[in-house]
This record gives C-alpha cells, structure tokens and sequence, in this order.
C-alpha cells in the first residue's frame, strides 16, 4: 500500500511540476527581461577585429559592441551595462530565438528568410558591406571569374555559403566548398593551403587578414558578387524592445548629420540654438517618453559611445590595422547610403 | 466423494471485491502512471510549439523540399548540386556520416585487437610499446587528436600543382588522394555473377573440409583455396566478357584535380583519429576479455602440442569473446558517435551539412535536432542489433 501511494504520488508530482514548468518562454516582453536584470546580454562574434573583438585585457570593442552599448546607455544611462557572449554563425541565431541572448550584434546580414521564418527583427544597418574574395598572389589571378574549379574555404550556415554557390552557378564555374564551423579554423585551413581561395564579407576579410601568417602574401579580388547589410537584431514579440534598439542606432547617425560628438556634445546642450540639436540632447521635448525612456536617453547615447562616424573612426578608421575605407558607410549627403529617419 | 468434492471447491480462489484484487489494482496504477506520462510529454511537445508559434518560427517537416541553394564539399555516393532539396542534403550527410563510421569501425577493431594481444605479450618491449600507446591515446581528448592528426595530415603535403605523383595516376596533396576510378560497362554483369559464385562456392568448400577433417584428420588449406577463388572465378569471367571495365584518371585543370576518385584529407585524418583513439579503449577491453579466460584453457592446449599462435586463435578468444562483444558494441556506438565532431575539421557528415548549415538556413532547430537524434538512435539501435545477435551466436552451449 505505501509503495503503490509514494508511486502514486511521484506521478502526480511530476505531471503538476511540468505544467508549472510549462510558462511561456518568456514571462513577458524582452524588455521587461532587460530592466529586471539590468544589463543587456548582446551576443557578439567569436572575435572579428574592428568589429567585436576582445582586446588584450578581455574588454570587448567594436562598431557592434558599440551599438550594444548605445542601447545600454539609452535604456540605464550607463553604456557599461552590456554582458557579451560570443557567438560562432552556428550558434547565433539560436541563442537570440531561445532567449539567451537580448540582442544580436555580430556581423548579421539582413536577408528576408531571417527576418520572417526564423522570427527575428532586424533593427536597423550599421554596416553596408559586400561579399568579396581573397587569394594568395602567387596563384597569379586577376579577378574571380578565372576562379573555375577552386577550392574554396568559408564559415557554415552563413550568406556567405548561398552568394559563393550563386555566383558560381551564375558564371558557369564550379568549386569545391570546404565550410567550417569557426573563423579561426577557416583562417588556419586557408592559411595552410588547403584551399585557394578565402570568400567572407569585405570588411571581415579586411579584419582576419590581420590574423594571418603573411597577410602581404594575400590579395582581395575587386569583385563584391553580394549586398551584405549587417545590423543588429533582436527576436519577435517585443515592439518596444525593437524600437528602443532601432532609434538607438539612427541616433549615433543622426547625431552625425548634425554635427554633435561626444567631445562637444556638453558645449552644445548649453548653447546650440539648433532646434534638431535642442530635440536630440534633450532640451527641447521628450522623445524618449515614447520609448520608455528618460529625456536625456539619446544624450548619453553620444556622450558615453559617440556619434556614428566617432565609433567608425575609432575601430576601423585609417590609425586602426583594419583600414575600411567609409565608402557606402558615410552620410548620405557626403556620398554613401547611410539615411536616418528624423528623430523627432 | 463428498470430502473430496469439498477440497476441489476449497481450491478454487474465493471471489474478492475489485480493488482488493492485485491484478486489477496493478492494472489500474499502470494506467495511471502512462496517463501521467502522456501528459507530461504532450504538454512539452504543446508548450515548445506555442512557443514557436509565438514568435513567428517556422515549424513543421515542409522544408525538407525546399531548394538548398548551397554545395557540399564532398558527396562521394549520390550526385549533388545546389539545385537539389533539403532532403538530398540531409541524405548525404547521412551517408557520409555512415562511410566514416564503418571505416573507423574496421580499423579500430583491428588495431584494438592487435593492441590488446600485444599488451598480453611475454616480449617486454611489445608489452610496453603497446602500453604508452593505450595510456596517450585514451588519456587525450578526441578533439584535440583530430585537430593534430587534420594538420599534421596536411602541412606536410604540397599544393596540387605540385603533388606527389605515382606512376602518373595516383596523387597525393593537401587537397587530397587522387586515384583512377573504375567505369564498369554493359559486360560487367559476368564477373558479378562470377564473384558471387566464388563466394557460394567457398562457403559450401569450407562445410566440405571442415566434415572431412572430423572424419579422416586430414587438414585441408581452405584460406589459400578461397583466395585463390575470389580472384581467379571473376578474372575468368573477365576475360570470358573482354575486360568490360575502364578507368577514368584525375587531371589536374587550372586548381585542382578533378575526375577519378578523390579521397579529401578530411576523411582520413577524421578516420585515422577516431580508429586509434578508439582501438585504445577495444585494446583493454581485448585485454580484459583475454584475461577472464581461465589459464588451464592456455595450459591444456599447450599439453596437446598446440603452439601459442593457434591456441590463441582457436582456444582462447572464441571464450574471451563472450567477455569482449557487449563492451566493443558500446565503444563502437561511441565511435559513430564521436564521429560528429567532423564539424570541426570541414568534413560533411550529418551535423556539419543538416545540424549546421541547414539549420542556420532555415532556423528550425527543433525539427533539425530532432532527425538527427532519431538518425544517431537508429543508426546505434541497428549496431547494437547485430552485435547482440553475435553474442548469442558465441555464448556458450551448455549440455
């Protein structure tokens, strides 16, 4: 009798366990998460320089650590509240899907396959890039339709993977594809000869030249064979979480365009007649109110990160060894395609 | 009769109410228990699809049909091109995983068994090698193996416009081996059916020796004569059809090699890492297995004039497989397994080509998860099968 009821009620203990265990994934909106915790969790990639990449003390920096810090600054006031979790491109998406992650700010391509299957949205484009090609220059190759029946090295589960097989079913060519799940390891194998060829985003090729062996041994081809728009993304289901991440990152445009950086961002808040200025620093009107956020959310924006072409400059400008020239990457009226909405 | 007639009744056992009877009772609570945990797995397999549906993944088996888009680096039984599904994708990765599993399984079971006799040895020397080489190779972690055994296979080969180059028709460089394949044309069918004739025919040849050795003595050398039968009946069928085979060479065009057959460095250094971590741990198992036999066995056959070569063969390891089969099923079920970790070296088995780029194509983890793990319990389930059907072949009859 004592066996059959302990039985008995392990059973029912475990039946009402499950269904208490069964909440929904997440208690609420994503940015209810942010604020009860009181960081941000911003998944990063496993070391990209210029990009997200850690320096030698473990700091994490970057154009896209800084867009994750542009978010912490505008929803606590405190650019630091960012824990990083560096992601491979396998893992990426489905940390941001499970919750692991709040927001994703690692090198992400813009494609519609992410934006509605996967349930992901994405905030906005931090970064206007191409996919491109790097060879050794002993192969003696001019440019990437003299590429038939190359070996070619490149990460897993990315654009990358689809524009390589496109561009070279497009052009009647054919290649063998060696894909691995790390940059580092791709770099070794492409280091070590096992393929001809390295194909990533231009700007990444720019950064993982630096890591390897010889880099003045290797060219990047002039072809770009995609449009690669990277950005930040955050899950579905939270509209506010996904405003509060967008205008962050047309804020350090914005600010940009009207000619605020954090050097002079105090001077002007006290004296600009500017009225875009006196809107952004918080003087006049409260956008933030409609987010959610404080008056002065867009002002520690530029003070404690910087307006966009300050965090350009700092990671991939012409003293850093990644050396991105701005091309497509400047304001729309200097001659590239960046184009922020009004923040108003 | 009467007395009697009272006892028969009395055996009979008395009628009790419904819940004092234990085999309804036991009936009832098994009923309970399944309700419980039907339950329990339907409310999960319920919440993980609300969850997904809430937020806008995708879920559902349909994409199995969708159009890759992306190749694969080495597909060496099916043809494949970025125009084919999902589905041929996952097939691929399937069969690729299954070639290195049965590889490694080949080879660790040889070396392992070489390595246990050998720690068994009475020559120190072989004692101690074989030793070193159980203690390293168990003692490492098997990532690791494979990363040394990936670079050290390929920093030591040249390029492919500088490959080692046999007789003008084999080819070794880092991008692989590069062998003649052969093209089997319309006779071919002859020297199948010769083939298949030489193995009936061994096969009723060895019933024929072992029956007259029981009954005259005489011993009869059945290895050499099947050998000589497997080669010669299909070599008189080839010459009976006029050689109805052709060979396709590799030549090396602008990057690479292509034509023949390619073996990509991939899948050796995968292969040669998984066999010897692997053969470490059937070694002890052999030697364990050897062990457990009892010493008389070796003496008594010593007694009868057998030397140690066929006292081992023929005395001691048909006992010591029943000690031996039931481990080696679970380290060669580790070994199909291990085999997963090609996603670190680029070579395409089923979580590298399903589990990772399908997976980050089309965001379905759970469905993508789940194939693999019904993949891998199908794939154990069959190893384990068999090799339990073995056991029983060798246990022990008992009079």
């Amino acid at each position: 009798m004592k066996k059959t009821v302990t039985a008995f009620a392990a059973v029912a203990a475990a039946a009402l366990v499950s269904t208490s265990l069964v909440a929904p994934a997440t208690a609420g909106p994503a940015l209810d998460k942010v604020t009860g915790k009181g960081f941000i969790q911003c998944g990063v990639s496993q070391g990209v320089p210029g990009f997200s990449n850690p320096d030698t003390s473990g700091n994490w920096t970057g154009l896209d650590v800084d867009v994750c810090r542009a978010v912490a600054a505008a929803l606590f006031g405190d650019a630091s509240k960012v824990k990083y979790t560096p992601l491979s491109s396998k893992e990426r998406f489905t940390a941001l899907q499970s919750g692991e992650i709040d927001m994703l700010s690692r090198n992400t391509t813009w494609t519609l396959v992410r934006d509605t299957a996967l349930g992901l949205n994405f905030a906005g484009v931090a970064y206007y890039d191409g996919q491109g090609f790097m060879v050794r220059k002993s192969l003696g190759v001019k440019n990437a339709l003299e590429l038939d029946g190359a070996s070619v090295c490149t990460n897993l589960g990315t654009t990358t993977e689809l524009n390589l097989s496109d561009y070279f079913r497009a052009n009647g060519m054919k290649f063998k594809g060696v894909f691995f799940e790390k940059a580092d390891e791709v770099i070794a194998a492409y280091d070590a000869g096992r393929c001809d060829v390295y194909t990533t985003d231009q700007s990444a090729l720019a950064a993982q030249r630096t890591k390897l062996k010889n880099p003045k041994e290797h060219m990047v081809l002039p072809e770009i064979i995609s449009k690669e728009p990277l950005g930040p993304v955050v899950g579905h289901g939270d509209d506010q979480w996904f405003d509060i991440v967008k205008w962050s990152l047309n804020v350090m445009i914005e600010a940009e365009e009207l000619g605020i950086n954090s050097g002079n961002v105090d001077s002007l808040k006290g004296s600009s007649k500017n009225p875009g200025v006196r809107r952004m620093l918080g003087v006049e009107g409260d956008t933030g109110k409609n987010l959610g956020l404080g008056k002065s959310w867009s002002y520690n924006i530029i003070k404690q990160v910087g307006n966009y072409g300050e965090v350009f400059n700092k990671h991939l400008g012409p003293d850093t060894v990644v050396k991105l020239p701005r091309g497509l990457n400047n304001l729309w009226n200097k001659g590239g395609i960046l184009y922020a909405p009004p923040v108003r | 009769m009467a007395a009697e007639n009272s006892v028969i009744a009395e055996a009979e056992p008395p009628k009790v109410a419904l819940w004092n009877d234990p085999q309804a009772r036991a009936l009832f609570y098994q009923v309970i228990v399944l309700g419980g945990l039907l339950f329990v797995g339907g409310t999960i397999i319920n919440n993980t699809m609300d969850n997904l549906a809430r937020q806008g993944i995708a879920s559902g088996f349909g994409f199995l049909d969708t159009t890759a888009g992306f190749a694969i680096g080495y597909s060496p039984f099916l043809e494949y091109s970025e125009e084919n599904t999902y589905f041929r994708a996952l097939t691929v990765g399937l069969l690729n995983t299954i070639l290195v599993a049965v590889i490694g399984i080949l080879f660790a079971t040889a070396l392992g068994f070489i390595m246990g006799v050998a720690r068994l040895s009475n020559n120190w020397m072989i004692a101690k090698i074989a030793l070193v080489y159980i203690e390293v190779m168990r003692n490492i972690p098997l990532l690791l193996q494979i990363f040394v055994w990936y670079f050290g296979v390929l920093r030591p080969l040249p390029g492919p416009r500088q490959s080692i180059n046999f007789a003008d028709s084999l080819f070794v460089n880092n991008r692989g081996l590069f062998a003649p394949k052969p093209i089997f044309e319309d006779g071919f069918g002859i020297i199948i059916a010769a083939f298949i004739a030489a193995i009936i025919a061994i096969v009723y040849l060895v019933k024929w020796a072992h029956k007259r050795q029981d009954e005259t003595g005489q011993a009869f050398p059945v290895f050499a004569t099947s050998i000589g039968l497997l080669i010669g009946l299909p070599i008189i069928g080839a010459v009976v059809a006029g050689f109805p085979m052709s060979w396709e060479f590799s030549e090396l065009k602008g990057f690479n090699f292509s034509g023949g057959m390619e073996i990509p460095p991939e899948l050796v250094s995968l292969t040669l890492a998984l066999s010897t971590y692997t053969a470490a741990f059937i070694a002890e198992i052999v030697r364990a297995g050897i062990s457990a036999v009892n010493k008389g066995q070796t003496e008594a056959a010593y007694a009868v004039g057998l030397r140690p070569g066929p006292t081992l063969r023929l005395v001691i390891i048909p006992q010591a497989l029943r000690v031996i089969i039931p481990p080696l099923t679970s380290q060669y079920l580790n070994l199909t397994k291990n085999s997963s970790l090609a996603a670190a070296i680029a070579y395409p088995d089923i979580v590298l080509v399903f589990g990772g780029t399908v997976l980050m194509q089309t965001g379905q983890a759970v469905e993508i998860i789940a194939i693999i793990m019904g993949f891998y319990l199908f794939v154990s389930l069959a190893i384990s099968m068999f090799m339990n059907w073995y056991n029983d072949k060798m246990a022990l009859v008992e009079r």
